[in-house]
């Protein structure tokens, strides 16, 4: 039996960027941007089912992220996640990888009793692939970044082959490990339509307060005792969960700071139009050769 | 916290040979050095590898600490984190440089982590400046210049807070020049201690195949985007490229898409080229990709949307389907041969 925990992000869908998404004074219109379940983290989480399937234990999934950020969790669920935690709080806004892990790290703390921790490679809004490394740091566990497949599990050590430079190595590790996994490392499984019909009304805490809000009907603490009583409550932790110093978290804990954007402008065009020709074409290669590119 | 002011290399060697990143970066880092008043170290570390730490005077260091020790052959992170981790505490250099390869993106954040010290990944420009940040004069940081938010935005990040500024950059962003007159060797041997968790990972095999794909020494390169619609449509850019004597690379919607393979990727994620012709088809022109062709001598766009942002930076532009075009290109290249 082996415990998984899985790290997931929701994502703007940088991907599908259309021109709308852009203010008119070149900030980015976040509303604009459709919000989907990072792909190497969808992975991840396959990663974590198969160890399951094949030896047994629990898989849970964690997210930080603002409220909304609960519908990855939910996937998680659908795909057959056990438990789900949503670690959210405006104190944690606005923070970078180093501040990120730092709240992670002491989520999974909390949450404990893990022999992996599984992420993936890295979220498509920025690219760094700095979340998982530095999660594994402030846990003070190894880290195998770049998987590509799990040759096996025994003995309390895992068996890899990870990506290099130009390459693959097999790597042998004691658990617990951090793993950070690869995109075409496994196909993410399909929502089960069976997990999908008791997940589709799990809520957070925060989502369960939205309920109450709504409706003056509802006494909160009423609401989360139903919804936990059903197993459909989404574990939330915040600032008074986490026994976290608030001078690392969000904003105050990152220490890479914006100090400029600029939106791209484009320089008017200058090139030269080639007509799709045989003519048009013919003279192109002639200006190359006369250049001496040819 | 009182830091110096020393540019830092982690130089990156794999079974015994440098990665060419990492001169790149020592390149880069003389200037940096030079701007701040500083000295450029180059951090070796492996085992038998005093070759390369002599190597990275001829890039320009001022001096190199070589760290060797059987246990230290293959890339580890416990055992390479803890040293720089040590070392960055002890003397605090004002920046530290990775390459963004595999080994650079493992090692750097847990370092960052460990040393709490900002990271920015991917740069595709490094300058140093005075900076006012919030009604606070800053001098000398590092400006960590790089595409966000899907090309739409260029963003530069600063680190000013912290003591230690440390970014990745990947491989031929920064060109690579030898020095006119290297300074003397100056190694300073520091001595690897090991301890009971290094063997929590073992590396039991390791294949490595050189590249074939040389995108940055080709004089020509034909690029496809996801434009092209199909890994079918790819083998036009083949032969394309076949005809010129060039190299066939893609854009990452190309790579994302299966069309082509990774190694072959152009652009901020992929290889920075500087070819004396670049082709682009079917490539829309987002910044991520321009960062990684846009110093290319002559720059040629072919696609079916006028429009499209790569005709902004291109010298010549046809607007047409690759279907029609490359066929009608290769036939007027070969008539123009006889």
């Amino acid at each position: 039996m082996y415990n998984s925990i899985v790290l997931v992000k929701q994502v703007p869908d940088t991907a599908n960027i259309s021109g709308k998404v852009m203010k008119d004074d070149g900030t980015v219109n976040r509303a604009k941007l459709p919000a989907i379940f990072n792909h190497e983290d969808k992975i991840a989480l396959e990663f974590a089912l198969q160890v399951k399937d094949k030896f047994g234990g629990k898989v849970t999934a964690v997210t930080m992220g603002p409220p909304r950020a609960a519908d990855v969790l939910r996937e998680c669920l659908y795909m057959g996640a056990d438990e789900a935690y949503c670690v959210t709080d405006r104190k944690f806004a606005g923070a970078d990888t180093l501040a990120t892990s730092y709240v992670l790290s002491e989520a999974i703390k909390k949450i404990g009793n893990y022999d992996f921790v599984f992420a993936g490679r890295q979220a498509i809004d920025g690219d760094t692939a700095q979340v998982g490394p530095q999660t594994a740091e402030k846990l003070n566990i190894p880290q195998i970044t770049y998987a590509e497949e799990i040759l096996d599990i025994k003995d309390g050590k895992i068996k890899i082959r990870r990506k290099i430079d130009g390459g693959f190595e097999i790597v042998e590790c004691r658990l617990p490990v951090l793993i950070t996994v690869l995109k075409g490392a496994a196909e993410p499984r399909p929502f089960s339509a069976k997990r999908v019909m008791a997940f589709k009304n799990a809520k957070s805490l925060m989502e369960i307060e939205k309920l109450v809000e709504g409706n003056s009907l509802l006494y909160a603490d009423d609401l989360l005792q139903e919804y936990k009583s059903r197993k459909l409550f989404i574990e939330t932790l915040t600032t008074d969960d986490l026994d976290v110093d608030l001078e690392r978290c969000g904003i105050k804990g990152s220490p890479t700071k914006v100090h400029k954007v600029e939106s791209v402008v484009l320089a008017g065009g200058n090139h030269i139009k080639i007509e799709p020709t045989r003519d048009g074409i013919s003279g192109l290669i002639d200006s190359l050769m006369e250049d001496r590119i040819f | 916290m009182k830091h110096n002011s020393e540019v830092w290399v982690f130089i990156e060697q794999r079974s015994g040979k440098p990665a060419d990143v990492s001169f790149e970066l020592l390149s880069k880092g003389r200037k940096l050095a030079d701007n701040m008043g500083g000295k450029l170290k180059s951090i070796v570390i492996g085992d038998k590898v005093k070759d390369i730490a002599v190597e990275t005077f001829n890039f320009g260091a001022d001096e190199c600490y070589l760290i060797e020790h059987p246990d230290l052959h293959y890339y580890r992170t416990i055992l390479y984190s803890r040293i720089l981790d040590e070392l960055i505490k002890k003397e605090i250099p004002r920046i530290v440089l990775f390459g963004a390869t595999v080994t650079g993106r493992d090692l750097a954040p847990r370092v960052a982590s460990n040393t709490k010290s900002g990271l920015t990944a991917d740069c595709t420009d490094l300058k140093i400046s005075d900076v006012n940040y919030l009604n606070k004069p800053f001098k000398d940081l590092l400006l960590q210049i790089r595409p966000a938010f899907g090309g739409n935005i260029i963003a530069t990040i600063i680190t000013p807070d912290v003591p230690v500024q440390m970014a990745t950059v990947r491989e031929g962003v920064m060109e690579m020049h030898k020095v006119d007159k290297p300074k003397e060797v100056k190694i300073k041997e520091i001595p690897f201690k090991p301890e009971e968790t290094d063997n929590l990972l073992v590396v039991l095999e390791q294949h490595r195949e050189e590249s074939k794909v040389n995108l940055k020494a080709a004089p020509i390169i034909v690029s496809g985007g996801y434009g092209l619609g199909s890994k079918a449509n790819f083998n036009l850019l083949y032969e394309l490229a076949h005809a010129v004597g060039g190299e066939v690379a893609g854009s990452r919607a190309a790579v994302d898409a299966g069309f082509i393979t990774s190694e072959r990727q152009v652009g901020q994620t992929g290889v920075t080229v500087r070819p004396k012709l670049y082709i682009a088809v079917g490539i829309s022109g987002a910044i991520q990709h321009r960062a990684g062709m846009q110093e290319a001598n002559k720059i040629i766009a072919i696609n079916t949307d006028p429009d499209a942002p790569i005709f902004e930076i291109s010298h010549y532009g046809i607007v047409g389907d690759a279907a029609e075009v490359i066929p009608k290109f290769i036939e007027a290249y070969k008539h123009k041969l006889k």
